[in-house]
């Protein structure tokens, strides 16, 4: 069957089984892998992709449930070929390591300082609670965030004129 | 475990074929937030999948004689939002300890009725209130209390072809103390160990009325309706309260499980009793 949807600000169709996860729809067939596969079972979050601009995850959606919405993942973040913001927050604080969990993140991140664009430490911490990471201990990831959220209210020296807000 | 092929997905058209494509063996997908999980694990085996989850008349939230009427396909975060949610406090505190924000985003109020497990957490609010089943079938309509619904850990009174329609939730007369407190490992994405909702009408410092429900201390949500008695009369004090509180550890009827074991069940559902008492303000 054919389905059709906004990608990541683009509209395309594209053919796949009725009962395909949204998940194998972007990697293998879309061939886009920054979307991670963690547990398969809505534990970790890191195939966290955004739906109409809501978090949702994407080993648990089916490919038919993106038919006429716009979906979000982490390739559509690229801004001018540079890092977003909330990409290089990440990185200025070392809220990366390992990196399976990043993208996962980064799309919470996205979504909650789209609806929040100056949330408390225990905000972030709140929202984020669905997503796992091994590696850094949350904290370089709770400061990755807070430093996000001043990029994109623009008042950290670092933001450029090219950075838009999600 | 993982099955080698996924499992077709069907999209009715509306209300009426998608019964009927029920009632031809197929299994109601709507979050799947649940159903996914446990077709790829091999523990449901369902010919294929019925994806109800963006039918228009399983999708609204609308005032409704003294209550709200909640699509069965409407999601946790949809009815977070909703501003006539936010006069039923007991609800949104339940319904936001539920799993994680994307869950939330993911996961419809109908999905975790049909799921009748003893720890959902939306199950414990919809007792509280003493919401409805409306459910729609082959023979027409019908509405069941929750506790008529909900038979057993997973078990309904569902008949074939039969969906849920929507959740009547009737607003409660007055202005009664909510409580919400889910016990687990973490507090995020976590089944409940032990859980309680209540609903405390005070008057001049003593209960009036109470309700309780308790989540994962017994085969489904269970209102003790003999605590909910023994509290008449009573102040909100946690030391006057232990009597009660040990009484509703004895009642409720837990299983050992890997989360934790019966008796520390019990002993929980009494503290959160107490604990209820200890937040709440005794006036």
């Amino acid at each position: 069957m054919r389905i059709k949807f906004v990608f990541n600000g683009r509209e395309i169709e594209v053919e796949t089984h009725p009962g395909r996860r949204l998940i194998d729809l972007l990697r293998a067939d879309l061939g886009l892998t920054g979307t991670k596969e963690g547990c398969g079972e809505g534990e970790c979050g890191a195939c966290t992709v955004l739906v109409d601009g809501k978090p949702r995850l994407s080993c648990l959606t089916a490919a038919i449930q993106a038919e006429g919405r716009e979906v979000l993942t982490i390739e559509g973040l690229r801004e001018n070929g540079g890092l977003h913001p909330i990409q290089r927050a990440f990185v200025e604080t070392a809220g990366v390591q390992c990196g399976f969990c990043t993208p996962g993140f980064i799309m919470a991140t996205y979504a909650l300082l789209k609806e929040n664009p100056d949330p408390t430490p225990e905000e972030v911490r709140a929202w984020l609670s669905g997503n796992l990471c091994r590696c850094t201990g949350y904290q370089q990831i709770v400061e990755a965030v807070l430093l996000a959220a001043k990029y994109l209210r623009g008042d950290a020296l670092r933001v450029t004129r090219n950075e838009k807000t999600p | 475990m993982r099955k080698s092929g996924p499992v077709e997905i069907v999209r009715p058209k509306d209300l009426r074929e998608a019964s009927s494509l029920v009632r031809e063996g197929g299994m109601p997908l709507a979050g799947g937030t649940d159903v996914f999980v446990r077709v790829r694990k091999g523990l449901w085996d369902p010919p294929f999948l019925v994806y109800i989850g963006e039918l228009p008349q399983l999708r609204g939230i609308e005032p409704r004689e003294g209550g709200v009427e909640v699509g069965a396909a409407v999601t946790h975060a949809e009815l977070l939002r909703s501003p006539l949610a936010a006069q039923l406090p007991v609800l949104r505190l339940a319904l936001s300890t539920i799993g994680a924000p994307a869950i939330r985003e993911m996961g419809t109020i109908g999905g975790n009725v049909a799921n009748a497990s003893p720890a959902g957490d939306s199950l414990i609010p919809l007792y509280l209130l003493e919401a409805r089943v409306n459910l729609v079938g082959p023979e027409g309509e019908r509405s069941l209390p929750m506790e008529d619904f909900i038979l057993g850990p997973g078990k309904t009174a569902l008949r074939p072809g039969e969906i849920i329609r929507s959740l009547w939730i009737p607003f409660p007369e007055g202005k009664p103390l909510p409580y919400f407190r889910k016990v687990g490992r973490r507090r995020a994405l976590v089944i409940a160990v032990a859980s309680l909702g209540a609903l405390f009408w005070l008057r001049d410092g003593v209960v009036e009325k109470a309700r309780l429900a308790l989540g994962s201390v017994a085969p489904t949500v269970l209102r003790p309706r003999e605590v909910e008695k023994a509290l008449l009369g009573k102040p909100l004090d946690p030391g006057l309260l232990r009597p009660i509180a040990d009484e509703l550890s004895r009642l409720v009827n837990p299983i050992s499980d890997i989360r934790a074991t019966a008796a520390y069940r019990r002993r929980v559902a009494g503290n959160l009793l107490l604990d209820a008492a200890a937040r709440l303000p005794r006036a």
